[in-house]
């Protein structure tokens, strides 16, 4: 037994360090299979919960598609030149160099969910873009829970050679709100020199579906990592606390994230970035929204040598229904010489927002539609106008049903 | 255009206003004197039906209709404008969009941004970070997009540096449509401590208010000198 294996052994009775603790013995892994076809020919999947998702059928303005349905990929293909994607499975196959970048940056025994994706791999996604290359149209992946009760545990490579960009929208849906299940997904990012990375993951999943990514990644020099996390719509249990390593000298990474939880939905989600070259720079923007649902909003900044700078926001609101927003900044310095900073708010939307919007002519109504609309986008540099339409639908999406 | 009539106004059982009277004809301007906390931005908030303020007697009419217990967006709607002197910050919501979702039969939100000097910040989060010029200037610019019949000034000179409060002064102008003369339909009631502000708009009138209550009406240069001499105590035993 390989040594990984062996770790994820040891492992599969590990709760994690946050987030409900999920009995993996209630889902199942067995799945039904699918077969593989043209995008265009999908016809297992409900293009309306993808599009909703970011992810569109139709290929159209993309460099490539990854769907994978359970645990069959049923789709995998680039579209631009100097742009890999395929199935990890094949991947690995394909590339011995890969066992490099498995398991390289999440440890495979962090918790009961890496191992479950070691023990239980049903492929995922490998997407590279050559040196030099830059995409202009994103790549979209979309991750489907079809099966009732299943367990989708996954693992995904994302490489971004030197001088390359590559621009990933993410979609997660299930097949009908009414679903159960499991997504239990691993990713690891590799930022060369000079790289930049745009991922933004749109999930929309159902109030059974219980929500386990796994995420890290490396950026080294002058290389950037713009990540966008949306998740609007109820999810049982979703946990996640990706880690970036800003390992080369002016590094940058950027995380937001727009959470909307429901009555019934428990979010703790955050992020962490560890600064240990110099001029590295990390910011965290949070906006939660909760009409019942819980919501725990983590950041974590590590400040390993002199000279880094990061930021860290985070803005709760908290609508009709009630709920519970519980905010955890924290900055962690190391040495002399490092900026870094937090701020964190939390309240109810603002009388006087809404009067004075109502002295202008808006119906109260219109008044607190407009204060949840700004409350809730983040303007995000540097991202293709293409993905910010994808957010603002998904922000648009939700506010029907909110207001 | 607007009738006050015997208004007397409370928050949470402490009365701010008492037996206000006050008429402003379709074409005036008119200028609202009144040292600190004599109620004069509560009568603006009061006329645009903000804040916790409980009428307790009394009635606003406007345009011949009574809008006493109308909410204020519908007020809003009659033709009614305010500008705040300290406006909330609105995150997420640009000036230009602020522009199109108020625009009534005003003006273009560029043109008259151009105007204002305001153009590099209709992509900024509405207030987010603005100095107190930059808010007159942005309050200035919504009030001319939204072009109401009746326009409420809150000390629209107070932050303002000598080099903007003739920008200032302009907007104000135009929004009272100052050069129109006979045709002039807007109304404008406008606080001021300083007076500064009648060095660019011309008023038909100025009243004070003391003590809660509207004190004395007349012209507003005399009552602003008269003010400048015996203070506001000069206005309690003035026998205009």
């Amino acid at each position: 037994m390989s040594e990984v294996r062996e770790k994820a052994e040891a492992a599969k009775g590990k709760p994690a360090k946050y987030g409900p603790d999920l009995n993996l013995e209630e889902y199942s892994c067995d799945t039904p299979e699918y077969e593989a076809c043209e995008l265009e020919d999908v016809e297992v999947v409900d293009p309306e919960r993808l599009l909703n998702a970011g992810v569109d059928v139709s290929g159209e303005e993309r460099s490539g598609s990854f769907i994978q349905v359970d645990s069959s990929v049923i789709h995998a293909a680039p579209t631009q030149e100097g742009v890999e994607v395929m199935a990890t499975r094949k991947a690995l196959e394909k590339y011995d160099w890969l066992d490099e970048y498995l398991w390289k940056l999440v440890a495979v025994d962090a918790d009961k969910y890496t191992a479950s994706a070691e023990l239980n791999f049903q492929d995922g996604y490998f997407v590279r873009a050559m040196p030099g290359a830059k995409t202009v149209f994103p790549v979209q992946a979309c991750l489907y829970l079809k099966s009732e009760n299943v367990s989708q545990n996954v693992h995904n490579i994302i490489i971004a050679e030197e001088d390359s960009e590559l621009h990933i929208i993410t979609g997660c849906a299930t097949d009908s709100p009414e679903s159960r299940g499991l997504h239990i997904g691993i990713s690891e990012f590799y930022i060369k020199k000079n790289a930049k990375i745009t991922f933004s993951m749109i999930h929309n999943w159902a109030p059974q579906v219980a929500v386990r990514p796994r995420s890290a990644i490396r950026i080294e020099e002058g290389g950037l990592f713009l990540n966008n996390y949306i998740c609007l719509h109820p999810v049982e249990s979703l946990q996640l606390f990706p880690s970036a390593f800003l390992v080369g000298s002016g590094a940058t990474a950027r995380f937001n994230s727009v959470l909307l939880a429901p009555e019934g939905t428990k979010m703790d989600v955050g992020s962490k970035a560890v600064l240990s070259a110099p001029e590295t720079r990390c910011e965290m923007i949070a906006r939660s929204l909760t009409t019942g649902g819980e919501i725990i909003n983590r950041g974590l900044l590590i400040g390993e040598v002199e000279g880094v700078k990061a930021h860290l926001e985070c803005r709760g609101m908290i609508l009709k229904g009630g709920g519970r927003i519980y905010a955890i900044p924290e900055l962690d310095g190391r040495v002399e010489g490092v900026d870094m900073s937090h701020e964190a708010a939390v309240g109810k939307i603002a009388r006087d927002e809404v009067e004075y919007l109502m002295a202008r002519g808006l119906s109260e109504d219109e008044a607190v539609a407009t204060i949840v609309r700004g409350f809730m986008h983040v303007d995000i540099e540097g991202l293709p106008p293409i993905l910010k339409e994808q957010i603002d639908r998904a922000v648009e999406l939700s506010e029907q049903s909110l207001l | 255009m607007l009738d006050i009539e015997d208004l007397t106004v409370s928050v949470e059982g402490r009365v701010l206003l008492k037996n206000i009277s006050l008429n402003i004809e379709e074409g005036e301007t008119r200028m609202l004197f009144g040292e600190n906390g004599s109620g004069k931005t509560s009568l603006l908030m009061a006329i645009m039906g903000l804040g916790n303020y409980t009428v307790e007697s009394g009635r606003i009419t406007f345009k011949g209709e009574d809008i006493t217990h109308l909410p204020a967006d519908e007020r809003a709607r009659r033709g009614i404008g305010i500008m705040f002197q300290r406006p909330p910050t609105i995150r997420g919501l640009k000036v230009s969009d602020m522009l199109e979702l108020i625009r009534r039969d005003g003006r273009d939100p560029e043109e008259v941004a151009r105007e204002l000097n305001f153009s590099q910040f209709m992509d900024r989060d509405l207030n987010l970070g603005f100095s107190g010029g930059e808010i007159k200037r942005a309050e200035l610019l919504q009030l001319l997009t939204q072009d109401p019949d009746l326009v409420l000034l809150d000390e629209p000179e107070s932050g303002v540096d000598l080099v903007n409060i003739g920008v200032i002064g302009n907007a104000i102008r135009d929004l009272l449509q100052k050069d129109l003369h006979r045709q002039r339909k807007k109304s404008g009631l406008i606080i001021t401590h300083s007076g500064y502000i009648l060095d660019y708009v011309e008023a038909d009138k100025g009243c004070v208010l003391v003590n809660q209550t509207i004190w004395c009406t007349g012209n507003p240069h005399e009552i602003l000198e008269g003010i400048r001499q015996h203070g506001y105590e000069g206005c309690l035993t003035c026998q205009r």
